[in-house]
C-alpha cells in the first residue's frame, strides 16, 4: 500500500502531499524534512529506491519536480514508478505539458486528479482516457454550479 | 487583540468583498523573497482565514478553508481548529462548496485526532446514498473521507452504505472506489467484515467491471499481506487463479501473484498450481515489473520448484547486467537476498557482478551487495570473506567501509558468534578492523574484545596479543574513535595478563606519555590495567622465589649457597646465560633501564631487579595522577601507589638475600591477599540476569523521580558521547590537569622514544604539539574507484560457496548463557497483530461460515451439478475452520476419531473430484456468489446457534483442481 504521496521541488519545496496512512501534523512536517534531505541529495543516475525506515520510497524526477510515493517493503518498486509515470502523464494530458507552476495555482486540481487514480493507497484508474473523462465530467459540473451561484450572488448583492 | 477579536466576531460586508483569493495568498507567497517575509505574509494570511471562515457567507468561507487547505498541506500549519468549518459547508448544495470541505477534510482529519467527524454521519450517508441528486463528484470525496479518516465507530455505522455502491453491477465508477473505502473501513473496524466482505468476493466475478475486479484485487492483495495468518483466503484461490490466468492487466497480474505468493506456503498443491502460469509470465512478458513480481513470488514461494527458480535466478542474471538502469541491477540484488544459503549456488553464478557492485556509485547498491554477500556467510566461507572486505574497507570511502565494518561485526557477533570457529583468526580480525583508516565502530570492537575474552577461554593468548599491538602503538593514542577500543585493550591485557608473554611490556605501552591523550574514563581502565598487572607480576615473583626455595632446601644447600636468588634457579633452567648477568643492585631508586628492557626482550621469568624497575616506572608516572582532576583516575592512581607503598614496606626490599623472604609473614598474606583478589574469573553477564533479580520488598520500581530533576542541574549532565575531532582542545586540557605527567623524568621518554622510534616525529615537533602526530595507519591507497574495481574482483579468488574440505581445528567453548540470551521479545507489534487477528477471525467466519452447510445436507444432497461444488466449497471451509481450531485448541480431545473422520472425508474428495472435473470452471464462477445468495439468512441463523465443533485432522481440499 502506498502510505503518502510528495511531490518536492528541487529546492525543497513542498509542491503537493497526500497521507494515506494517519499522520500527524508534525510527523507529517518531520518526514518531509528527513525524506527531502535524503532524496534531494541523491544524484542522477542512480537508483530511484530509497530505504527509510523500514519502509521503502520510490522516486521519480521529473524537470524540478520530484514524486515521491512511500510503500511498504513488499511492495513492488517498479509498479509504483509506472504508478508515478502514469499521474504524471495524467497531469501533463490534463494541464497541456504541465509544469511547476501549473501545479502551484491549480494545487487542489492536481488533488483532484490524484485521488481519481488513487485512492486509500491503492490504484483505482489504470486508463488514462477514463480518469481524464472524469476529471472533465467534475470541471464542467462545478463550472455550472459557480456559474449558477455566481448569479444568484450577483442577484443578492443587486438586491441589497 | 481585543480589536482582533473584536473584529473577528464580525466578519463586515467588507471583509466579503476583497476578501484575497486562493491565487492572490499563492502570489504573495511567492512574491516573498525571504523566509521572514514569507512567514509575515502567511501569519498575515491566517489571521485573515481565522476572520473569514467564521463569515455566514458560504462563498467567503469556501475560499478561506481552501486558503487554509493550502497553508495547512504545503507549509504544515496545524488546521484542526478549522475542522468544524468544513464541516459547515458539507450539507451546501452548490457543488464546489461541499468538494473544497471534503478535500480539507481528507487532508487534514485524523483518525484519531478528530473527534468531530461524527457530525458528518448523516451528511455522509446522504452523499452515499445512490440518488439521481447525488453526482459522483461529491460521493467520490465522500468515500474519499470515510477511506481516510473514519473511526472504527464512524465506520461501523457507515459500512451498510457502502453497500449499495457495492454491490451496483453497472460500470458506476464509484464502485472501485467503494471496494477501497471498504478496505480501509474493515482495516479499522473488523465488526464489519459480515457486511462486506461478501460484496467484496463478488467484485472478483468475471461479470464485474475490470475496474472493479482490480480494485477488489488490490483490496484482497492487501488484506492477504496484512494478516498474520492468510489462510482464511484461501477458499477463494480459485477466482485468484482465474485471474492469474486471464488478466490482461499487468496491475491486476502483479496484485495476484503477491497474493499467491502468500498463499502458496500454505497449500503446497497451490504452489504445485501456479508454477506453470509463473513461469510462462516469466518467459512471455516483457514488462519488468511484473517479471520482478514473478521472480519475486518465486524466490519467496515456490523454492521447491527448481526449473521455476532457475529461470527466475536467469532473469535476475539480466537485471544484473543492465548497466544503464541501477533500479534493476538494485532489484537483482535485492531478489538475490531472498535466497538464502540454501541457493548460494544462484549467488556464486553471478558472483563478479556481486563483487564489483560493491564498488558502484550508488550507496543504496553498494549496500544491498554487502548484505547479500553478508547473508551468504557460513562458518566455512566467513574467514574468506571478512578478510576480503576488510581488505576492501580500507580502500572506500569512509561511510561505505564503516558499514563493512558494521556488517562484519554485526554477523560475526550474531547468536554467540556462531559462525566463527577460528577465534584466534577472528580476535586479529578484530585489530585488523581498528587499522582501518575510516575506523569509527569502536563502542562494537570494545564489547567484541571484551566479550570474546569473557567467553571464549581459548582465545585469550591470541586476544592478549591484539590488545599489547592496539596498546603499545602511540599513533592509535591520538584518535577519539580508538579510545573505547584501547580502553577494551587495556581491560583485556590487565585481566588475561597471565597468558601475556611480557607484562612488563604492557605496563610499559599502559604508562606511554602520551596516554595522557585520553579521555580519563579510559584512563582510568590503564591505571586499573597497570595495577592489575602490577599485582600479577609481583605475585608471579614471590611464587617463583617460593618455589626456588623449596627446590633449594631440596637440592641440599651445597650447590649454590646463598650466593643467588632463589627465582634465578627457575630462571636457570630455562636460560642458563642469565645467571651471570644477575646481580643484585644496590640502587633501587635509580633504576637501570637497561636490565629492564633486556629481561623484557629475553623473555625471562621475573627477577628482583626487573620488578623493583617496574614499581620505579610505576611510580614516577602513576604518582601525578594521584593529583588528577577526575575522581576515577585518581582513585585507582591512589590503589596503584597503595600496593606499591606496601611492597616497599615489606622486608623484601632490605633484605637482600632469597632465603628469608618467604619467612616473612607480611609478603605471604600480601600475596594470598592479591590472588584471592584477582583470582576469581570475571564470567559474561546474560541478558536476563536483572530480571531474575527479585524486587526487595518496599522497594517501588515506578516511583516518581521527577524531582530528582531539581537536585540534578544540567551542568551535572557530561556530554560526553559527542565525538568530536578536537585534539587540540582535549589534549590541553589534559596537560593542565596533569601537567606532572608532562614533566616526566627525560630518561623515560627517551627510553620510550628509542623504543618506539618509528612512531615518533623529528625530535622537537614531538615536543612543543604532539597533536600533530600522524593519524593512526595513514591510508595506504589513495581512494580511487578506477583501479578498485580490477582489485575487489581480484580480491576473492575463493569463492563465496562454502568449501567441503575444512581442516580446521575444534571450535572452542564459547559461553554461552541461558537460550533467552540476547533474545528479548518485542511487544511492539502485537496490538496490531491482534487486530489482525481480528479482522482475519472476522473474515474466517464470513468466508467459511458462509460456505458452510450443514453437514446433513450435504450428505443426502443428490443435486450433483452445482450442488457438488459447494459441498466441496463448504468441505474446505469447514475443514480449514476446524483445523485452525483444533490447532488453537490443541489435540486435546479425539485424537481418534479425527483421523477416522479424515479418512472419511478424503475418500469423499476423491468421490466428489471425479464429479466435478467435467463442471469445473463454471461451478468455479457461480459457486461462491449463489452459496452467498442461497444462504444469507441461512447464516445469519447460525450465527446464534453455538458451534458444534468436531476436530478433524487438517486436509485441505485442492481448491484448483
Amino acid at each position: 500500500m502506498i502510505h503518502f504521496v510528495i511531490l518536492i521541488s528541487r529546492q525543497g519545496k513542498v509542491r503537493l502531499t497526500k497521507w494515506y496512512s494517519p499522520y500527524q501534523q508534525k510527523e507529517r512536517s518531520t518526514v518531509i524534512r528527513e525524506l527531502s534531505g535524503l532524496i534531494l541529495s541523491r544524484g542522477p543516475k542512480l537508483c530511484n529506491f530509497v530505504e527509510w525506515k523500514g519502509y521503502k520510497v520510490v522516486y521519480r524526477r521529473y524537470a524540478s519536480l520530484y514524486f515521491c510515493m512511500c510503500i511498504d517493503p513488499d511492495d513492488n518498486e517498479l509498479e509504483i514508478l509506472e504508478i508515478i509515470h502514469h499521474f504524471v502523464e495524467i497531469l501533463d494530458r490534463y494541464f497541456g505539458s504541465v509544469c511547476e507552476l501549473d501545479l502551484i495555482f491549480n494545487f487542489h486540481k492536481a488533488y483532484y486528479i490524484l485521488d481519481e487514480i488513487l485512492i486509500a493507497g491503492e490504484l483505482q484508474e489504470s486508463s488514462k482516457k477514463a480518469v481524464a473523462r472524469l476529471i472533465a465530467a467534475q470541471d464542467s459540473l462545478v463550472e455550472t454550479a459557480k456559474e449558477e451561484a455566481g448569479s444568484i450572488s450577483n442577484m443578492i448583492s443587486q438586491a441589497i | 487583540m481585543a480589536a482582533a477579536s473584536a473584529s473577528s466576531s464580525s466578519p463586515s460586508l467588507i471583509d466579503t468583498l476583497f476578501q484575497r483569493s486562493l491565487d492572490d495568498l499563492i502570489r504573495v507567497l511567492r512574491s516573498s523573497s525571504s523566509a521572514a517575509l514569507e512567514a509575515a505574509a502567511i501569519a498575515r494570511a491566517l489571521d485573515e482565514i481565522r476572520r473569514e471562515i467564521r463569515s455566514p457567507d458560504l462563498d467567503t468561507k469556501v475560499v478561506a478553508l481552501q486558503k487554509l487547505t493550502y497553508l495547512a498541506s504545503l507549509h504544515h500549519f496545524d488546521m484542526s481548529w478549522a475542522a468544524f468549518h468544513a464541516l459547515e459547508l458539507l450539507p451546501s448544495t452548490s457543488l464546489p462548496q461541499p468538494r473544497a470541505a471534503y478535500l480539507a477534510a481528507s487532508l487534514s482529519f485524523h483518525p484519531s485526532s478528530t473527534d468531530l467527524l461524527p457530525l458528518a454521519t448523516h451528511q455522509l450517508r446522504k452523499h452515499l446514498a445512490p440518488s439521481p441528486s447525488n453526482s459522483p463528484a461529491v460521493a467520490a470525496p465522500a468515500l474519499h473521507l470515510l477511506a481516510l479518516a473514519s473511526s472504527p465507530d464512524l465506520a461501523r455505522h457507515l459500512a451498510p452504505d457502502l453497500l449499495p455502491i457495492l454491490s451496483n453491477q453497472s460500470s458506476n465508477p464509484l464502485r472501485p472506489k467503494a471496494v477501497a473505502t471498504a478496505l480501509r473501513v474493515l482495516a479499522v473496524c473488523p465488526d464489519t467484515a459480515p457486511v462486506l466482505f461478501k460484496p467484496l468476493v463478488e467484485c472478483l466475478s468475471l461479470s464485474s467491471d475490470p475496474r472493479a475486479v482490480s480494485a477488489a484485487i488490490g483490496a484482497f492483495c492487501e488484506l492477504a499481506l496484512a494478516a498474520p495468518d492468510p489462510s482464511p483466503y484461501l477458499p477463494l484461490a480459485p477466482e485468484f487463479y482465474r485471474l492469474l490466468v486471464d488478466s490482461r492487466n499487468n496491475w491486476v497480474t502483479i496484485k495476484v501473484l503477491k497474493i499467491f505468493a502468500r498463499l502458496a506456503p500454505l497449500e503446497p498443491r497451490v504452489a504445485a498450481r501456479i508454477v506453470d502460469p509463473v513461469c510462462q509470465l516469466l518467459r512471455r512478458f516483457t514488462a519488468k515489473s511484473l517479471v520482478f513480481e514473478c521472480i519475486r513470488t518465486v524466490f519467496s514461494s515456490l523454492l521447491d520448484h527448481d526449473a521455476a527458480v532457475r529461470l527466475a535466478v536467469d532473469k535476475i542474471k539480466e537485471f544484473l547486467a543492465s548497466d544503464d538502469d541501477p533500479n534493476l541491477r538494485y532489484l537483482g540484488l535485492q531478489a538475490l537476498n531472498m535466497l538464502g544459503p540454501a541457493h548460494s549456488w544462484a549467488v556464486e553464478d553471478s558472483r563478479e557482478v556481486v563483487i564489483q557492485s560493491l564498488n558502484d556509485t550508488d550507496t543504496n547498491i553498494r549496500r544491498e551487495a554487502l548484505r547479500l554477500i553478508m547473508g551468504m556467510l557460513c562458518d566455512s566461507n566467513v574467514v574468506d570473506i571478512c578478510n576480503m572486505l576488510i581488505k576492501y574497507a580500507i580502500k572506500s570511502d569512509p561511510e561505505f567501509a564503516n558499514e563493512i565494518l558494521d556488517e562484519v561485526l554485526a554477523t560475526c557477533g550474531r547468536n554467540v558468534y556462531e559462525l566463527i570457529v577460528d577465534f584466534d583468526w577472528y580476535v586479529s580480525l578484530l585489530g585488523e578492523m581498528v587499522r582501518n583508516p575510516h575506523f569509527a565502530k569502536g563502542d562494537e570492537i570494545e564489547r567484541q574484545l571484551v566479550d570474546v575474552g569473557l567467553r571464549v577461554r581459548d582465545a585469550r593468548p591470541e586476544l592478549i596479543r591484539v590488545a599489547r599491538n592496539l596498546l603499545i602503538d602511540p599513533a592509535l593514542l591520538g584518535n577519539p574513535f580508538l579510545c573505547k577500543v584501547l580502553s577494551a585493550a587495556a581491560w583485556v591485557s590487565g585481566e588475561y595478563v597471565e597468558f601475556s608473554r611480557n607484562p612488563l611490556e604492557l605496563v610499559e605501552a599502559l604508562l606511554q606519555p602520551r596516554t595522557n591523550l585520553l579521555p580519563p574514563f579510559v584512563r582510568a581502565v590503564y591505571v586499573q590495567a597497570v595495577f592489575k598487572i602490577l599485582a600479577y607480576s609481583f605475585i608471579s615473583f614471590i611464587e617463583q622465589i617460593q618455589a626456588g626455595e623449596s627446590l633449594a632446601i631440596g637440592n641440599s644447600l651445597n650447590q649454590r649457597g646463598g650466593k643467588q636468588e632463589g627465582s634465578d634457579l627457575v630462571a636457570a633452567k630455562s636460560s642458563s646465560d642469565q645467571n651471570n648477568a644477575f646481580e643484585i643492585g644496590d640502587g633501587v631508586a635509580t633504576a637501570d633501564k637497561a636490565i629492564l628492557f633486556d629481561s623484557i626482550e629475553k623473555q625471562e621469568t621475573f627477577k628482583h631487579e626487573s620488578i623493583s624497575c617496574l614499581l620505579n616506572l610505576i611510580e614516577t608516572v602513576v604518582g601525578p595522577l594521584s593529583e588528577c582532576g577526575e575522581v576515577e583516575v585518581q582513585e585507582r592512581a591512589r590503589n596503584v601507589l597503595g600496593l606499591i607503598l606496601i611492597i616497599r614496606g615489606t622486608q623484601f626490599w632490605n633484605i637482600e638475600e632469597g632465603h628469608e623472604l618467604t619467612r616473612d609473614n607480611k609478603i605471604t598474606k600480601m600475596v594470598e591477599l592479591m590472588e584471592s583478589a584477582f583470582s576469581e574469573e570475571l564470567g559474561p553477564v546474560s541478558t536476563n540476569a536483572q530480571k531474575r533479580v527479585s524486587v526487595p520488598e518496599g522497594l517501588i520500581l515506578n516511583e516518581n523521580l521527577s524531582e530528582l530533576l531539581d537536585i540534578l542541574g544540567d551542568d551535572d549532565i557530561n556530554p560526553c558521547a559527542s565525538v568530536s575531532f578536537s585534539l587540540r582542545n582535549h589534549h590541553s586540557t589534559e596537560t593542565n590537569q596533569d601537567s606532572a605527567t608532562a614533566i616526566e623524568p627525560n630518561s623515560l621518554l627517551a627510553e620510550h622514544r628509542k623504543r618506539h622510534g618509528l612512531y615518533y616525529l623529528p625530535m622537537d615537533k614531538d615536543k612543543s604539539e604532539s597533536n600533530d602526530y600522524p593519524c593512526a595507519n595513514e591510508p595506504l591507497l589513495p581512494v580511487s574507484h578506477g583501479e578498485d574495481t580490477e582489485d575487489i574482483v581480484k580480491l576473492p579468488a575463493q569463492s563465496l560457496i562454502p568449501e567441503k574440505a575444512k581442516p580446521t581445528k575444534p571450535r572452542p567453548v564459547v559461553i554461552r548463557l541461558d537460550e533467552g540470551d540476547g533474545v528479548s521479545s518485542s511487544n511492539l507489534s502485537t496490538a496490531k497483530e491482534s487486530k489482525d487477528d481480528m479482522l482475519s477471525g472476522a473474515i474466517r467466519d464470513v468466508l467459511l461460515r458462509n460456505e458452510k452447510k450443514p453437514s446433513s445436507t450435504h450428505k443426502t444432497s443428490s443435486d450433483r451439478t452445482s450442488q457438488r461444488r459447494e459441498n466441496d466449497g463448504s468441505e474446505n471451509s469447514e475443514l480449514i475452520s476446524q483445523q485452525k481450531e483444533s490447532n488453537s485448541f490443541g489435540d486435546r480431545e479425539h485424537g481418534k476419531s479425527s483421523s477416522r473422520k479424515s479418512r472419511h472425508h478424503h475418500k469423499e474428495r476423491i468421490e466428489s473430484s471425479g464429479q466435478n472435473r467435467d463442471n469445473e470452471e463454471k461451478s468455479h464462477r457461480h459457486s461462491a456468489k449463489s452459496s452467498h445468495h442461497h444462504r444469507r439468512h441461512k447464516h445469519r441463523q447460525r450465527g446464534d446457534a453455538p458451534l458444534d465443533i468436531v476436530p478433524q485432522s487438517p486436509v485441505i481440499q485442492d481448491f484448483l483442481l
